[in-house]
């Protein structure tokens, strides 16, 4: 059964309380005769930084990539920026997309380009008016923002996997997204670096006004830029509230998640 | 209730029925799972051409990413499909000259490498190459740009992969097969000079003379033709292997395996078919 041990907490800005920008209902997914996603319902207000931990496997990374249409689920309603994103044709589906950025686990730029063209890539497709010097100058501003300005003209594959996920963050931001998908931002990387990640990931809220939603096992990334915290367990929402409440909460399950690192 | 002894005949005979009944049956269902999994490649493989058609005539072509395409295709095919002619002209002219010497024929040596480069060995041997090296490398490619999550990153930033991956490199791999082979015939027919003289004396000029006396302008056609074919078939099923390829990193070498085997294979078969057409038509 689940146990929801406090009901949807706002973000802190409160202009921003109860504005919803992505609304989730009875969600379901299997692959094959496997059920990853059981039931589940979840909501993201505007200007939030939403952190979703569970165990790896519980289905965190398969409800992000059904908010922007890489996966259909097999039941339940997805509405994004108010667009129900099942029913939406390729052409629609594409227009969302443009509004949300989404950093993968491994960062995913493309092998055979230089960071520059990597960030070129999505902007020159997105805003497709800009002249040559505004695409420079945002190119610049956004490896500025991620503190690599240096890394314009190298390879993914000269880069630390820090820099990797710093430059798959700056192609994400790039075309100013007003919801941002991070998948386990912080895996794979010394907790230096994952301190930072989970700090550019604040300061990009900040700076961009994003909506978030954060996809982690990392509890010292989920205590840097959660507003709220969703523990999924088993294909459902299990818990929901913020750090303090869920910390302070009497049930086993989410006292053994919280404690251990 | 009735007791029966497990060891008695009668029983045994149930059991050994009954575990070769389980037995047959989960062999049925495998080799059922085997023909509906071949069906669905089949049907996935129909539907993946489909989308390349559709996606090659709409409006948004990624002309800079396909001029790259060729560039990789083409220009870095070069050596391995010159090297690859030029000695396939000299074992097929050192190779056939004693049988045409016994018949006192060897005279018609340049002639008969002519035709042998032109309407079979240099569209076969130049796309088997290729699908070695193309078919090898884009099933590579973009089997590690799936399991690395790059398409999928493609897909999130509103660019349909389908046309920046795979309508580039199918058409570039169209149009520089057909290019590749006619380099490799140049090539084959300098091999061929080269092995004549090895053994004997012939003119640059008395060799090609002879070479282009016996082959006419309806030699080329069937085999340039057929040449377009085998370079789609190539890019298709390289892009389609690499592309449909599994999450884990063992896919990257299965999926660019797979895509030399199959492409291979379907060159020899696209080749039969294109060899009867030809044989009919002319």
């Amino acid at each position: 059964m689940t146990e929801i041990h406090s009901q949807t907490a706002a973000p802190e800005n409160s202009a921003a309380i109860h504005e919803r920008v992505v609304e989730i209902k009875n969600l379901r997914k299997s692959f094959g005769s496997q059920e990853v996603l059981k039931n589940l319902s979840l909501e993201l207000f505007k200007e939030e930084n939403l952190v979703v931990l569970g165990k790896s496997g519980s289905g965190k990374s398969v409800l992000i990539k059904c908010m922007v249409g890489l996966l259909f689920p097999d039941e339940g309603e997805i509405n994004v920026l108010g667009k129900d994103v099942i029913n939406l044709e390729r052409n629609e589906l594409n227009e969302l997309r443009k509004e949300i950025g989404f950093l993968f686990q491994g960062a995913a730029l493309y092998d055979s380009m230089t960071v520059k063209q990597n960030l070129e890539f999505p902007l020159k497709r997105i805003h497709k008016k800009l002249s040559q010097k505004e695409v420079y100058d945002k190119i610049n501003t956004a490896l500025e923002n991620v503190g690599l300005i240096d890394a314009l003209h190298k390879m993914p594959s000269q880069l630390s996997g820090g820099m990797r996920k710093r430059i798959g963050l700056a192609r994400t931001i790039i075309v100013d997204p007003k919801i941002m998908l991070y998948d386990e931002p912080t895996t794979g990387l010394d907790p230096i670096t994952s301190d930072e990640i989970s700090r550019l990931i604040n300061d990009v809220q900040k700076k961009y006004h994003t909506s978030s939603i954060i996809i982690t096992h990392d509890l010292d990334c989920a205590k840097t830029t959660g507003n709220r915290i969703v523990m999924l367990k088993d294909g459902e929402v299990y818990a929901n509230g913020s750090l303090k409440e869920l910390e302070n909460s009497p049930d086993e399950w989410i006292k053994s998640f919280l404690s251990k690192k | 209730m009735k007791n029966f002894n497990p060891s008695t005949p009668v029983i045994k005979a149930k059991t050994y029925a009954t575990k070769q009944s389980i037995k047959l049956s989960e062999k049925t269902l495998q080799r059922k799972e085997k023909a509906s999994g071949f069906l669905l490649d089949v049907g996935n493989m129909a539907s993946f051409i489909g989308a390349i058609f559709r996606e090659t005539f709409s409006t948004q072509f990624e002309f800079k990413e396909f001029l790259r395409q060729c560039f990789q295709i083409g220009n870095k095919s070069l050596p391995l499909v010159a090297t690859t002619g030029a000695i396939m002209g000299v074992v097929l002219t050192i190779q056939s000259r004693p049988v045409l010497v016994d018949f006192g024929a060897v005279s018609m040596l340049p002639g008969m490498v002519a035709i042998s480069m032109i309407r079979e060995i240099g569209p076969v041997i130049t796309a088997l190459i290729c699908a070695g090296k193309i078919g090898s490398g884009m099933g590579a490619e973009l089997g590690s740009m799936k399991v690395s999550e790059q398409i999928d990153a493609m897909e999130v930033s509103a660019t349909n992969p389908m046309r920046f991956l795979v309508v580039t490199r199918v058409l570039a791999a169209t149009l520089m097969i057909p290019l590749l082979v006619i380099f490799a015939d140049t090539l084959g027919f300098f091999g061929s000079w080269l092995g004549v003289n090895i053994k004997g004396s012939v003119s640059f000029t008395l060799f090609f003379s002879q070479a282009f006396s016996t082959i006419e302008f309806i030699d080329f056609i069937p085999a340039v033709v057929k040449s377009f074919f085998f370079g789609a078939v190539i890019g298709i099923v390289g892009c389609y292997k690499g592309y449909n390829a599994g999450r884990g990193t063992e896919s990257v070498g299965l999926a660019a395996n797979s895509a030399v085997v199959l492409s291979s294979l379907l060159v020899i078969v696209v080749d039969m078919i294109a060899v009867q057409i030809t044989d009919m038509m002319l």
